[in-house]
């Protein structure tokens, strides 16, 4: 094929590299990102409340093995271990705490649908044509890994140590306000028991 | 690895996000919904910064600082859902009109019921007078 075809197709890289002749790390990529893609959009879509934290759960999955694709190991474990091990399971338990139906509820979508899914392809196709346009000729280098802990380890506790503590008081403001805001008060339970 | 296939996925998963909060109406789902957009942001912060192999990891660093904030969001998130439900009996986005403007704002407050502790026993009928009609 010749070089300028499509504007796309152009973008041969100056070692040979190609949208057209992926390498086997960018067909894995695409593949997970497939399987992302689906189950984002039937965790949105999906009428079982309880199915859609669980196809949050493949999203998040696949997301992580997006992280590991891309060398990021130790993001990629920290999502598995956050993401999957606590978000969810919390999502799960507000679904149950909130009485969610286990059948399918018909009132999961609200009335204004369309009007959501008019914006949302609006946003994509304006975000999607100024991504492939902007980035059409940039490649990542992942032959030398750039996410592995130990790097990422003391960086975060050199340069990010003075974030990371105030994230470390946030996050315990955060809990003890959650602790707070759902205590059940005498008649706050008054009311949950009738 | 082509930049494109990254940073398109996060548009993506970001845009698949944005119509679950503008079309759902259960609030836990709402949250599930902007749980996808924090985790396309979060892809893309990744992508760039493995990409200009940044000296610091500032990408992979704010990473780890979102995955925290939102652990921190989800938890408040729910603790305050799971009040509302307590209180109100329901989650439903369209049914919780206590702070809404324009027409139709007052009935909406007299529905949700008034705040202060004298009036509190006519909220409660009212919200059991809504309990009753809820499926």
């Amino acid at each position: 094929m010749s070089a300028g075809a499509l504007p796309v197709l152009a973008a041969v890289g100056e070692s040979g590299r190609s949208v057209l002749s992926p390498s086997g790390v960018e067909i894995v990529f695409l593949l997970v990102a497939v399987v992302v893609l689906g189950a984002a959009i039937l965790c949105v879509t999906s009428r079982h409340l309880v199915h859609a934290a669980l196809y949050l759960v493949v999203a998040l999955g696949g997301l992580a093995v997006e992280y590991l694709l891309l060398t990021a190991e130790f993001i990629a474990w920290v999502q598995v271990l956050i993401y999957l091990g606590s978000v969810v399971v919390l999502l799960l338990f507000g679904l149950m705490l909130t009485r969610a139906p286990i059948g399918p509820s018909p009132d999961a979508d609200s009335r204004n649908k369309p009007v959501a899914l008019v914006v949302a392809l609006a946003a994509a196709a304006t975000l999607v044509t100024l991504v492939v346009d902007a980035f059409r000729t940039t490649w990542i280098d992942l032959s030398t890994p750039h996410g592995r802990s130990d790097a990422l380890g003391e960086s975060l506790f050199r340069t990010w140590v003075l974030p990371f503590e105030a994230l470390s008081v946030l996050l315990l403001a955060a809990l003890v306000g959650a602790i707070v805001i759902s205590r059940a008060r005498r008649d706050d339970s008054e009311e949950g028991r009738r | 690895m082509h930049l494109v296939h990254p940073a398109t996925l996060a548009v993506l998963l970001f845009c698949v996000g944005l119509y679950g909060v503008l079309a759902r109406r259960n609030t836990v789902l709402v949250l599930m919904s902007v749980e996808l957009m924090l985790a396309a942001v979060s892809l893309n912060l990744v992508a760039f910064d493995v990409w200009l192999a940044d000296e610091l990891h500032s990408g992979q660093v704010f990473t780890l600082f979102l995955i925290a904030l939102a652990a921190a969001e989800i938890g408040i998130g729910l603790a305050i859902v799971l009040l509302v439900y307590r209180r109100r009996g329901t989650v439903a986005l369209d049914r919780l009109r206590a702070l809404r403007d324009g027409p139709g704002a007052d009935e909406a407050a007299e529905a949700a019921g008034p705040t202060d502790a004298a009036a509190r026993p006519t909220a409660i009928d009212a919200a059991r007078g809504q309990e009753t009609t809820t499926p």
